[in-house]
């Protein structure tokens, strides 16, 4: 096992740990936006599309598949911010109790 | 290829990483959700503009013009898009997501396949990143379809339907095996994507569409993994910790939800749910045949003036009707007649848990007034009135002792223990989990029928006059 492999899956295993911690104390109510911020989130796969449309290999095929996976990453990415900031802004703050439903056990 | 990075623009991944973490952190709370999105966006932008350096990218034309087009397409979609619509909405962002993991896999193949470079060690992250992000992206297509009713919302199934699940992933372990140990060819790569979407449609048509939360989630989480996977096979830790996040808590929350269907996930996914012994289920409800006691806006407003306690049940059928500002009018105009109004919200009510959270917050209805399914059952048998706006699967009696209905398990509102349940309906159809609903029959219930947000305007103004 390569030692950048080695280092990638450390990173893996320990994301897997922060993922499961950072969740698990969300209230029911947040579902919905939180489930669309994290689709916003694997819109990081925009990086990998600019890496694969930016490397100019592969002819004509290689243009479209590149061109593709940035249509596709960029409708993930900005689609998934936005539609996620339009859920919150509908959660204004109110002056009576706003924590109250979150105290779910 | 670790070569061609500059090693100090590296941290700035490390930072997005974070701020992602911290970004999902603080949307557990609902003060500070906003400050969390933000600060994810922030990650984003970090991340992109970082790769913007990267020594990789000599060619900037293809990623302008795909950019040009997707991100007005993301954007303008997001702004229009109805809040009802919603969870089609995240899916069909889920589903790019998923297609744009498997095209940067067949970018790598491709490049690798140029160089004659693929070997056994690089080509598995790439088929796992291709087969996975493939199924996310069809299937996320086919929940689209559903619920947004352009095909049936039921199951559909037909016999041996589990026989062509089995042999479609066979076939796929057997073409990726092939491209292991022997020498993979292009149009072997071509059928293994073509073999996987098959298996993303497949997966999700036997599903029913009161499934459909779950299996959104459950694909967001694939889409997850499929990006965590693209992270070794291009080298990016930051693909890898935020695909990683993803899946991780995408799983957490599949399960979750689940689990407040009282169901496994391999029962959701397998189970055909609905088209399960739907004539018996019938039969033992019999609603088509039974007493239904139908009321006029006059009764019900008069019930619900002079009531003490008023609990609120929305549903789905709210969120169609757009009546969420109707139900806030309503709610409001009842507290000035003194009667104490609450909302009892079912974690599967709507299309996606929190979807009546989302909705009623848009409203203007204060936290404080929702209350979860364990808060509030233990208030029914107190409460005056039961007002079941548009729910239907999520209070059927059915799921307590019928046990050969689709739904018996299920933990459900107990409406049927309140003094007076009024159902608000636009007709006597099932729900979408397809089934017959014996609430309907209870004598101490009324339906009204009728579009929602009309029902409950008229309601809201017959309040303050009765």
């Amino acid at each position: 096992m390569s030692e950048t492999l080695l280092f990638e899956l450390t990173v893996f295993v320990l994301s897997i740990f922060v993922g499961f911690e950072v969740i698990s104390k969300v209230p029911s109510m947040l579902h919905t936006p939180l489930m669309s911020a994290t689709n916003a989130i694997h819109g990081i796969v925009v990086v990998g599309a600019m890496l694969v449309a930016g490397s100019a290999i592969g002819g004509e095929i290689g243009r479209a598949i590149g061109i593709a996976a940035m249509i596709l990453a960029t409708i993930n990415v900005v689609g998934g911010f936005a539609v996620t900031g339009r859920m919150l802004q509908m959660f204004k703050a109110k002056p009576t109790a706003p924590d109250a439903p979150a105290k779910k056990s | 290829m670790n070569a061609l990075k500059i090693p100090s623009l590296e941290i700035v991944y490390l930072v997005s990483g974070v701020l992602f973490i911290i970004g999902l952190k603080f949307l557990s709370s609902p003060a500070r959700a906003k400050t969390g999105n933000l600060l994810a966006g922030i990650g984003m932008i970090l991340a992109v503009a970082v790769t913007a350096l990267d020594m990789r990218i000599v060619n900037w034309t293809d990623i302008i013009i795909g950019g040009l087009i997707g991100i007005p397409i993301g954007y303008v979609s997001a702004r229009v898009v109805k809040m009802t619509a919603m969870p089609q909405m995240v899916a069909l962002f889920n589903g790019a997501g998923g297609g744009a993991a498997a095209l940067v896999a067949a970018g790598e193949y491709l490049r690798l396949s140029a160089d004659n470079a693929t070997t056994a060690a690089n080509l598995v992250p790439i088929l796992l990143s291709l087969i996975i992000g493939a199924v996310s992206f069809a299937g996320s297509l086919v929940a689209f379809a559903k619920l947004q009713e352009l095909m049936t919302g039921r199951p559909i199934t037909y016999p041996g339907q589990q026989i062509v699940n089995a042999l479609v992933v066979l076939a796929i372990v057997a073409l990726c095996a092939l491209m292991l140990v022997g020498s993979p060819t292009p149009g072997m790569f071509i059928a293994v994507a073509v073999l996987a979407a098959i298996l993303g449609v497949v997966g999700v048509l036997p599903i029913g569409g009161a499934d459909m939360p779950v299996v959104i989630s459950l694909l967001n989480s694939f889409t997850g993994v499929a990006v965590a996977i693209t992270g070794f096979v291009l080298g990016s830790t930051v693909l890898i910790i935020s695909g990683t996040l993803v899946g991780a808590s995408g799983t957490l929350l599949t399960m979750l939800m689940s689990k407040a269907m009282n169901r496994s996930l391999a029962n959701v996914l397998f189970g055909a749910f609905g088209s399960a012994p739907k004539g018996e289920a019938a039969a033992a409800a019999s609603a088509s045949g039974g007493p239904v006691r139908s009321a006029s806006v006059e009764d019900v407003a008069t019930l619900l003036a002079y009531s003490r306690s008023v609990i609120i049940v929305p549903g789905y059928g709210m969120a169609v009707a757009q009546a969420q500002h109707a139900v806030r009018e309503l709610a409001a105009n009842l507290e000035k007649r003194g009667v104490d109004v609450k909302f009892a919200i079912h974690p599967v009510a709507g299309r996606m848990p929190g979807h009546m959270n989302v909705l009623l917050a848009e409203a203007n209805v204060p936290y404080s007034q929702l209350f979860e399914m364990d808060q509030i059952n233990p208030e029914f048998e107190h409460t005056d009135v039961a007002l079941v706006i548009g729910a239907n699967d999520v209070t059927n009696p059915a799921a307590r002792n019928v046990t050969n209905s689709p739904i018996y398990g299920m933990p459900i509102l107990d409406v049927d223990k309140a003094a007076n349940i009024i159902v608000l309906k636009r007709s006597m159809n099932p729900g979408f989990a397809g089934i017959d609903n014996p609430l309907y029959e209870n004598p101490k219930c009324m339906m009204l029928f009728g579009d929602a947000k009309d029902s409950v305007s008229k309601l809201a103004s017959g309040v303050v006059a009765a």
